[in-house]
């Protein structure tokens, strides 16, 4: 059944079976695949994109429960705050492999978006839910404190 | 934009502001250096009015006799002839070939700053080529943290004998002596007059001249660098930050379909009956494959089962649900980790063979005053890097091409040809970047399972390892049981150490029914062990494997770490002393070890003892920082502690001290940790302290959670609830590192970080609480009452 999704901005149509989540409609059938799989069951926030602004996991978001919702993706995330983050992550050197990052980076924009300073606590309540293997949580905690300096 | 700011190239004024685009940049950077006086910065403010206009080197109107051959194939690292690892482009693109796999270590950076540094490139220049899997690259299996200490050598060569021909070839069309030419930023000076000659311009030319030998080439001396031991920005952070780049799940070639397998839940389990109308039901999905059974040994080889195709990875993953597959028991069927563990601990109490001896323990342990006595169990782990592992096959008649994760490429190749009995020349295995690795990827069976579904199915396929499936399914980390006895004299001081240890070794995943820990695994921490004690043994005990053992991040540093460092401060406590001054008396005088004196076939991963010593000095120098760093000995509120560890491994030297809190109802925090490292020449400070930041929080997070237990022979936990892994707020709110500043010969830095962590948070909690952790993991242990602050959220 054919799905009409908004997608940073753009109209998509894509043709997937009832119920695919989100996720893998972005990575196999637009080829977007800047969101990542990680876990499918929302435990790991590899897959986080942005619903109407919150953050959001894909990867157990089915695709046609969406109706004309605002998709933002890593590759088109924008406005200050995902600029601001996007820089911080590249001032303070976060990413390692940089396999989670794209839901950090979604998860952290969505923060700074919502709060523009927050405490450790409010970190860490945000970010709970992204792992990461490389461990740059030292690093994150740090960028999006320089990144809330800044917007 | 960050030249200007670690200063390699002169400003064009105010540094530059962020968002500049790069060929702008390079222009100014270039007539910037070009201009090399305070006259010519008046040209670059009036760009386009500089005076010299750079000649087009025409390499056609040279008439050059036909270079020899390359005479820098067999250098100290193999083979550093320039045109391997370096290509030019006409219009200045510097293109650097990395054979290493990208796996967050930054290595991409780390190599193109060895290469650019003696080329003397521009930084802005450079490209990153990802090297296919070829015996043309020497070694590329990206594990053991040895990428930059293979390599440095090398690629310092290679670099520098590429700027020697670009000189020579700007002296051939000066008609000037090489001498009288100089090179810089991409960029080859006429000395006489400051003309220049671009490094793109000259490169044709440059590649008709001889390659110099090794004795004709001078390499820079430290304190010229220019790049190495700088914090150069990583090479792949400004992709990542756009959700750009390539990782293994992410490739896509035209047709593809989406496959994942049903596998059995044992090692060496077989297929037995399949009913697939279920799954063929699934909207999307195309058709399923058996995979061949596999049988001992288990090497790199598929585990077999069922693969459902599909036109997307959902669907794919539906079908597998929709599988009605009798799964026959193979021959690890009874295999149940809780049992086997009580016996691999009374294994580890029984007499073993002596790997290591100085002096007579036995009577030693005898006629001491006190004697301590400790067994310390650490379980099987799984690696589990974010992007679980990630395959595509693609067959054209005769020929295979995968992309993929994977820490090693040759291997894969090498692989895939022997298991599909396939010419290795017909096979090229294209390396992606890879969403972590920890050793998982070095084991390429999700690469064979690929090509095998893509020749039955005649389409490009990609294979998706689900993360069910990467807990399952893994190479494990070896699970132990350690036995540890002391000796200690009426002063308290250590007379007498043994150290016997069990574990189903590697080897037994390659060798049928080999239960020996081999010499590579005794010597990661246990008969490389630096104490002074006066009578030493290392034994060892026979263990079987049940499940595909495989290395994990720092692999039996793990465990004998944690019991050779957990030991180390059980005994300062029976001797009444503190922790550090117990261990830095228990490592004795300076002094270099060689672990072979004392009957121990050790290996010092692969580096020989004359360029890699054992140091004690070195050991005790990290000791003694960090300790200083986190002011060991202050007075710190109830509940609360400092534990410390120090290791050597992959060439460095690393101690860690942890400091933990714990409240009255065993909630547990790390306020900080402090971390020292002696890792000799280091190439990017900034990468190295996030390898030895991950490689802490790696070690903490397996010593707190990581347990994979089996039962009936198949693995019990399956995905991020079950294996739980740290999470941010559970993270240390201070993390210090300090690099001890060296010119000793590199060494690695990916893993070494991980072995002390754990033992140094169980001194701490010791220390904080009284209570003393001997079997991983903490958190959920017998007797543990501690949980981590914030255990609700995770």
């Amino acid at each position: 059944m054919a799905v009409t999704l908004t997608i940073n901005g753009e109209t998509k149509t894509v043709e997937a079976a009832p119920g695919t989540p989100l996720l893998w409609v972005l990575r196999d059938h637009l080829k977007m695949t800047g969101t990542k799989f990680g876990c499918g069951v929302a435990q790991c926030g590899a897959c986080t994109v942005h619903i109407d602004g919150s953050p959001t996991r894909s990867c157990i978001t089915p695709h046609d429960s969406l109706g004309d919702a605002e998709i933002k993706t890593i590759e088109g995330v924008d406005g200050n705050a995902a600029d601001a983050i996007r820089e911080a992550w590249i001032e303070n050197q976060v990413p390692q492999c940089g396999y989670c990052q794209s839901g950090q980076i979604m998860s952290a924009a969505a923060l700074l978006a919502e709060n523009s300073n927050p405490s450790d606590k409010d970190i860490d309540d945000a970010m709970s839910g992204n792992l990461c293997r490389c461990a740059t949580y030292m690093s994150i905690r740090r960028a999006i404190k320089d990144a809330a300096s800044k917007v | 934009m960050f030249l200007h700011d670690i200063g390699i190239i002169p400003g064009p004024g105010d540094g530059g502001e962020a968002g500049r685009g790069r060929s702008q940049l390079t222009n100014l950077s270039r007539r910037g250096f070009v201009a090399g006086s305070g006259l010519f910065v008046l040209g670059v403010t009036l760009a386009g009015c500089s005076s010299y206009v750079e000649p087009e080197v025409d390499a056609d109107t040279f008439d050059l006799p036909e270079a020899g051959p390359s005479p820098l194939t067999e250098v100290k690292g193999g083979d550093a002839t320039p045109t391997l690892w370096i290509e030019i482009e006409k219009e200045g693109t510097v293109k650097i070939t990395c054979h290493r796999s990208e796996m967050g270590q930054q290595v991409w950076t780390s190599m193109a700053q060895i290469v650019a540094d003696e080329l003397d490139a521009n930084w802005d220049d450079i490209a990153i080529v990802q090297a296919e899997g070829h015996e043309r690259y020497g070694d590329q299996n990206t594990d053991g943290s040895r990428s930059v200490r293979f390599n440095f050598h090398r690629l310092r060569v290679a670099g520098a004998a590429m700027k020697q021909m670009l000189i020579e070839a700007a002296a051939l069309y000066w008609k000037l002596d090489a001498s009288q030419c100089s090179a810089s930023e991409g960029l080859v000076s006429n000395d006489q007059n400051s003309d220049t000659l671009s490094y793109g311009n000259l490169a044709e030319l440059a590649g008709k001249l001889q390659i110099p030998a090794e004795g004709d080439i001078t390499l820079k001396q430290p304190d010229e660098w220019k790049l190495i031991n700088k914090e150069i920005p990583s090479l792949t952070i400004p992709k990542i930050v756009k959700g750009e780049g390539t990782f293994g799940i992410d490739v896509d070639r035209p047709g593809m379909v989406y496959a994942v397998v049903a596998r059995p839940p044992q090692v060496f389990g077989r297929t037995g009956s399949v009913n697939d109308s279920g799954a063929l039901e699934v909207p999307g999905v195309l058709q399923t494959v058996r995979l061949p059974d596999a049988t001992p040994p288990a090497v790199f080889n598929a585990l077999g089962g069922v693969a459902v195709v599909a036109e997307d990875t959902w669907a794919a993953i539906q079908g597998r649900n929709a599988l009605d597959v009798t799964w026959r028991d193979g021959p690890n069927a009874a295999y149940d980790s809780e049992s086997y563990g009580e016996e691999l601990k009374a294994t580890a109490r029984r007499p073993g063979t002596v790997r290591r001896s100085r002096g007579d323990v036995s009577s030693a342990l005898e006629s001491a005053a006190t004697q301590v006595e400790a067994e310390y169990y650490a379980p099987h782990l799984a690696h589990s890097p974010m992007e679980p592992p990630a395959a595509t096959a693609e067959w054209d008649g005769d020929t295979l091409t995968c992309w993929a994760c994977v820490q090693d490429p040759q291997s894969t190749r090498n692989t895939l040809a022997e298991v599909l009995g396939v010419d290795k020349e017909n096979i090229t295995v294209n390396a992606t970047w890879l969403g972590g690795a920890f050793g998982r990827k070095s084991k390429p069976d999700f690469v064979i399972e690929a090509a095998l579904i893509a020749r039955e199915v005649g389409k490009p396929v990609k294979v998706t390892w689900t993360r069910e499936d990467e807990i399952r399914h893994g190479f494990y980390h070896s699970v132990s049981a350690q036995y540890m006895e002391a000796g200690l004299d009426e002063e308290g001081n250590c007379s007498a150490y043994l150290h016997r240890t069990a574990f189903p070794p590697i080897a037994s995943t390659f060798v049928p029914g080999l239960a020996t820990p081999t010499d590579g695994e005794m010597g990661l921490g246990a008969t490389d062990v630096p104490f002074a004690a006066p009578n030493l043994q290392v034994e060892s005990r026979d263990a079987k494997g049940h499940l595909r053992i495989g290395w994990l991040r720092s692999v039996s540093n793990i465990y004998h770490a944690f019991a050779v460092q957990s030991f180390a401060a059980e005994m300062a406590h029976a001797a009444g002393r503190d922790q550090k001054d117990y261990l830095l008396e228990l490592i004795g005088p300076d002094r270099q070890i060689d672990p072979g004196e004392e009957g121990a076939t050790y290996g010092n991963y692969n580096a020989s003892l004359e360029e890699y010593p054992i140091e004690t000095a070195r050991l005790k120098n990290v000791v003694n920082l960090a300790a200083e760093m986190a002011d060991w000995g202050r007075d710190l509120p109830e509940g609360s502690g400092l534990g410390i560890a120090v290791h050597r491994s992959f060439l460095s030297y690393i101690a860690t001290v942890v400091e933990v809190s714990v409240s009255d109802d065993g909630a547990l925090t790390i306020p900080g940790i402090w971390l020292a490292c002696d890792a000799g020449t280091v190439i990017n400070p900034t990468h190295v302290r996030a390898q030895l930041e991950g490689g802490t929080i790696y070690g903490l997070s397996n010593a707190l959670y990581g347990e994979i237990t089996a039962r009936n022979g198949a693995v019990v936990q399956d995905n991020f609830p079950s294996w739980r892994v740290m999470r941010m707020e559970e993270a240390p709110s201070a993390f210090e590192v300090q690099i001890v500043p060296s010119n000793a010969p590199p060494a690695g830095v990916g893993e070494p970080a991980t072995p002390p962590a754990a033992p140094a948070l169980a001194n701490a909690i010791f220390n904080a609480t009284g209570q003393r952790f001997r079997n991983l993991p903490i958190i959920g242990a017998q007797g543990s009452r501690l949980t981590l602050a914030q255990d609700d959220k995770a």
